[in-house]
């Protein structure tokens, strides 16, 4: 039977799924309902000087017949009396001693974050996260994202933070920024046990076009949102690889942004994250998510012959490289099967108007054909494609020895006469 | 071990091809994406195994195709037959929300088919044997409601005996269920599966009430679960019923199912089938689908009150079968061999009464009469049992607990139901596994916990 359970920067809990600071972790009856339904940990809805929240506060991207693939909200931190939520942790904690609880912060002054941060501790949370990722409304008072996006100031309240915590204290950090990096080696001089990412992505979610108001309104005003969701796991899974690549951030990453099942979940942990967290598919479907989440991570475990989840941090780190360390000669094909084409010529469209003009069809045919010689392996073909498996990319042994752009460029300058590398086609003349 | 049952090949029924295929991966990810995961899904409800549909749905969305074999299989170890034969239009898929929007029912039954089969096919076991109790059990019978009960009483440990008089187990799974929902085959390769648990002993040949008999069960056993089901056809009480050409529905499936080489007679063009219940339609459509050119199913009453499925008589008509309505059959005229059926007309009286018209004998020429007018109760085997009720021949039981008079006794499926489905039968035969644990452990039946239900995730 595989091991779920995790020691994440010190932080204990019976699985890796953790619920992000979000509404599912507004209050302790909700907590203590998701612990039921299997989740493993839960970062609190953020707490700071409570604050009011505006109706409405979410907007929603449905592509086709799928709702919410996308999700931005402006909701700020906890609308709730301090006292009320730290009661609640107390009694969590006091009902739930093996899962994990903690508590997402965010306050201005260094007075605040040593009383809240003190609060927080003696309230019994096992963790605490700095809530230095908000893009909307609570940037615009000097907090969430305006710090994440300032190093120096990120890294100095995560020093305050370190000062005042005797518990693992993770950094939270906004996408909102060019290079996620920067932050997260502040965040690590600053002595961070752990980062955690990615926040909302400043996003405006549509247009009201009857109207002419942005979405989602307030009265006939918005405002910008954070956008999250399915939609931004691409974004998060390539700052959780980042971070996880460089060498001068070595704490652990919590990875968030996007996760709605085992495999999303699986993703992340192979790029590195300890744990994960969910937010959009609990506001979408519910705590009950878990249970699939956990049934599908022991079977994938079994399957491949993994005992602990340690065991799969990172595992696909290694296949990251720069551009310029892939092989050129690598030569790869598109094949149609004749058998399964349905004849909708999508392929032919798309390589056509959209890569290398090299699907045609035979007069009086409805199935396409591939001109080898000038397919460029691109795979737009096969992802347009609406039958499983009738387009599949193929290697094509070219007989060529690997070389990659770095290789080539290298041997030039040292005034080798070297072949330059890949496939060249009616566009591509060396 | 167990021994595999072996079939003859040469089988009529695997000339039918399945209504509703194994679903393509594809088709079913498609359509498990198009499941809304409806919280406290109304197609729970409608389940009488309570599987948790919804659960189960998601794990295929998600790629997780054991998990969802898993859910399945908690609640139904049939399940992968459920899949295939449950009346999916009248219990699941009836309270599909979708159908409060005008639109499908998600196909549950065959992504219930598609969940199981793979581990079924790969023999994915998901229960273990509990720890030995010394306890034994003996189960009459080796029909969906035994089968169901003794996989559930092994995982609570207890040893289990099933006596089945066949040489075959699956009773009307294997039997009796049209060749187009599910075939001998299937029906076995599932029993195989569910005897992988260990420890389900099966002793074929041997009829309880002759080769065994009921003392002797009581003095070895600590308790014991009759599943016997219904049984043979009932005859047609008029002159000319022995004539050859007359069949009992029942009977002819089962040939039609399991018997080497069997085929129709030569030169059945024409055949009555008499009876108004599913029985009845299921013989209508496997005769149209063995190319009969004329199917009739002749009934007392009207269209509109035959018991059969809606759903099922509508396909039997697109099949080209016809009814023949308010006719009651008076004699069957023929020669040694069945020349036609005389029936009379029938009306419905002020008062709601059937009655049969005076003068109004009409005869249907046919070359073959299908009897679909029930089957026999077997209750009767167990009337001396003290304490033990009968119904008309039907063996009572508490409802809650599926025990009956005597404590010892517990019943399940068609025997205690005069005929219902499948999935009644594994619901009643998990029941009363549940309610046995509990009586061998000395605590009362009624007080035992519904360990199956779907884990309650939420107080919503
Ligand atoms: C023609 C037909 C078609 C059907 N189609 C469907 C369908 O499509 N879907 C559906 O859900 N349901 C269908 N049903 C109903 C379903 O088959 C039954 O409800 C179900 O099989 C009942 O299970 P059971 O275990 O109670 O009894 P059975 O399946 O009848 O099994 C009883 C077993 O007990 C054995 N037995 C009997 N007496 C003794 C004895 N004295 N000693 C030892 N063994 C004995 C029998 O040989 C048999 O194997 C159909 C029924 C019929 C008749
Ligand atoms: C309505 C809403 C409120 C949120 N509130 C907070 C918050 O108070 N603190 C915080 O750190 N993140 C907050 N987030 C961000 C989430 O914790 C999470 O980082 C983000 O939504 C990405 O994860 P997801 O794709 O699973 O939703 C909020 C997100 C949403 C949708
Ligand atoms: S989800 Fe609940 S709180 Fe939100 S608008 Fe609907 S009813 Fe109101």
């Amino acid at each position: 039977m595989p091991d779920l359970s995790v020691d994440f920067a010190g932080i204990k809990s019976p699985n890796p799924f953790w619920l992000a600071s979000a509404p599912p972790t507004n209050s302790g009856e909700q907590v203590m309902r998701a612990f039921d339904a299997g989740w493993g940990g839960a970062v609190w809805k953020t707490l700071g000087q409570p604050i009011v929240n505006v109706s409405s506060r979410f907007g929603s991207v449905d592509y086709g017949d799928r709702r919410m693939i996308g999700f931005n909200n402006i909701e700020l931190i906890t609308d709730r009396p301090l006292e009320d939520n730290f009661r609640e942790i107390e009694e969590v904690k006091r009902h739930y001693p093996e899962h994990a609880v903690i508590v997402s912060l965010m306050v201005e002054t260094k007075e605040e974050w040593k009383d809240i941060i003190q609060r927080s501790i003696d309230a019994g949370a096992d963790g605490l996260e700095l809530n230095f990722g908000c893009p909307h409304g609570m940037c615009e008072r000097g907090m969430g994202s305006a710090v994440g996006q300032e190093p120096k100031v990120c890294e100095e309240i995560t020093r305050w933070a370190m000062e005042y915590s005797d518990v693992p204290v993770i950094v939270k950090l906004t996408p909102n920024v060019t290079d996620i990096t920067v932050p997260g080696r502040a965040a690590t001089r600053g002595g961070a046990d752990a980062l955690s990412l990615i926040n909302t992505v400043k996003s405006i979610i549509g247009v009201n076009l009857d109207e002419g108001v942005i979405e989602p309104k307030v009265k006939n005003k918005s405002s910008n949102g954070g956008y999250c969701g399915q939609a931004v796991r691409p974004i998060a899974l390539h700052m959780t690889n980042q971070l996880a690549q460089d060498r001068q951030v070595d704490i652990p990453i919590s990875g968030i942004g996007g996760v709605e099942t085992w495999r999303d979940a699986l993703e992340f942990i192979h790029l590195g994250a300890g744990t994960v967290q969910v937010c959009t598919a609990v506001m979408h479907h519910g705590y009950r998510i878990v249970r699939d989440m956990i049934d599908g991570t022991e079977r994938f475990m079994r399957e491949k012959g993994f005992e602990t989840i340690d065991e799969m941090v990172g595992r696909a780190l290694p296949s990251y490289d720069d551009w310029g360390n892939l092989d050129l000669n690598h030569e790869i094909i598109a094949k149609i099967d004749e058998d399964l084409c349905i004849g909708c010529q999508k392929c032919v469209a798309a390589c056509h108007d959209g890569a290398h003009q090299c699907i045609h069809v035979e007069e009086g045919t409805r199935v396409p054909y591939i001109d080898e010689a000038e397919c460029i392996g691109c795979n737009l073909c096969m992802y347009v494609c609406p039958v499983p498996d009738c387009i599949k990319m193929v290697e094509v042994d070219n007989g060529k020895d690997s070389m990659t752009w770095n290789e080539y460029t290298a041997a030039k300058e040292r005034g080798e006469d070297v072949e330059h590398p890949g496939k060249s086609t009616h566009q591509t003349h060396f | 071990m167990s021994e595999t049952t072996k079939l003859p090949k040469a089988r009529l029924e695997t000339r039918f091809s399945p209504k509703e295929p194994l679903m393509t991966k594809h088709d079913a990810v498609v359509e498990a994406n198009r499941c809304l995961y409806c919280v406290d899904a109304p197609c729970i409800d409608s389940c009488p195994t309570s599987i948790d549909i919804p659960e189960f749905i998601r794990r295929i969305a998600t790629g997780n195709r054991e998990g969802a074999a898993k859910a399945i299989l908690e609640a139904n170890i049939l399940g992968y037959s459920c899949g295939q034969v449950c009346p999916t239009e009248v219990l699941c898929e009836s309270t599909c929300v979708f159908q409060e929007m005008e639109e499908e029912p998600i196909r549950i039954g065959e992504l219930q088919h598609y969940a199981t089969d793979n581990a079924l096919e790969e023999n994915i076991q998901f229960f273990e044997a509990g720890e030995p109790t010394g306890q034994k059990v003996a189960l009459v019978g080796a029909g969906p409601a035994s089968l169901s009960c003794a996989h559930r009483l092994r995982r609570f440990g207890h040893e289990t005996t099933i006596f089945e008089a066949k040489e075959r187990p699956g009773g009307l799974n294997t039997d009796g269920v049209a060749p187009y929902k599910l075939q001998a085959d299937q029906s076995l390769r599932e029993v195989e599966y569910v005897r992988q648990i260990g420890g389900i002993d099966i002793e074929y040949g041997t009829k309880v009430g002759e080769d065994v008999t009921l003392e002797e069960l009581e003095d070895e056993y600590d308790a014991i679960f009759i599943g016997v089901g219904l049984g043979a056809d009932n005859r047609l009480g008029v002159d000319g019923a022995d004539l050859d050409g007359v069949w009992g529905a029942v009977e002819f499936i089962e040939r039609l199912k399991v018997e080497d080489n069997f085929e129709l007679p030569d030169g059945v063009d024409r055949v009555c089938v008499v009876g108004g219940g599913n029985t009845a339609i299921d013989v209508v459509r496997q005769m149209r689908g063995l190319d009969v050119d004329d199917v009739m199913m002749v009934y007392r009453r009207d269209e509109a009150s035959m018991s059969g499925y809606d759903h099922e008589w509508e396909g039997a008509k697109k099949e080209g079968a016809r009814g023949v309505w308010h006719a009651q059959p008076a004699e069957i005229i023929g020669d040694g061999q069945v020349e036609a059926l005389r029936c009379r007309r029938t009306r419905t009286n002020d008062n709601g009464e059937l009655e049969v018209v005076d003068g109004s004998e009409f005869d249907i020429p046919c070359d073959m009469i299908v009897l679909a007018i029930g089957q026999s109760k077997l209750g009767e085997l167990f009337e001396d049992v003290e304490g033990l009720e009968l119904d008309w021949g039907c063996v009572v039981v508490d409802e809650k607990t599926q025990q009956t008079g005597n404590a010892k006794y517990f019943a399940g499926g068609d025997c205690v139901s005069g005929g219902k489905e499948v999935v009644d039968a594994v619901e009643e035969g998990k029941v009363a596994a549940r309610s046995i644990d509990a009586m061998l452990q000395g605590r009362d039946p009624a007080e035992a916990e519904d360990d199956a239900r779907p884990v309650a995730v939420s107080g919503y």
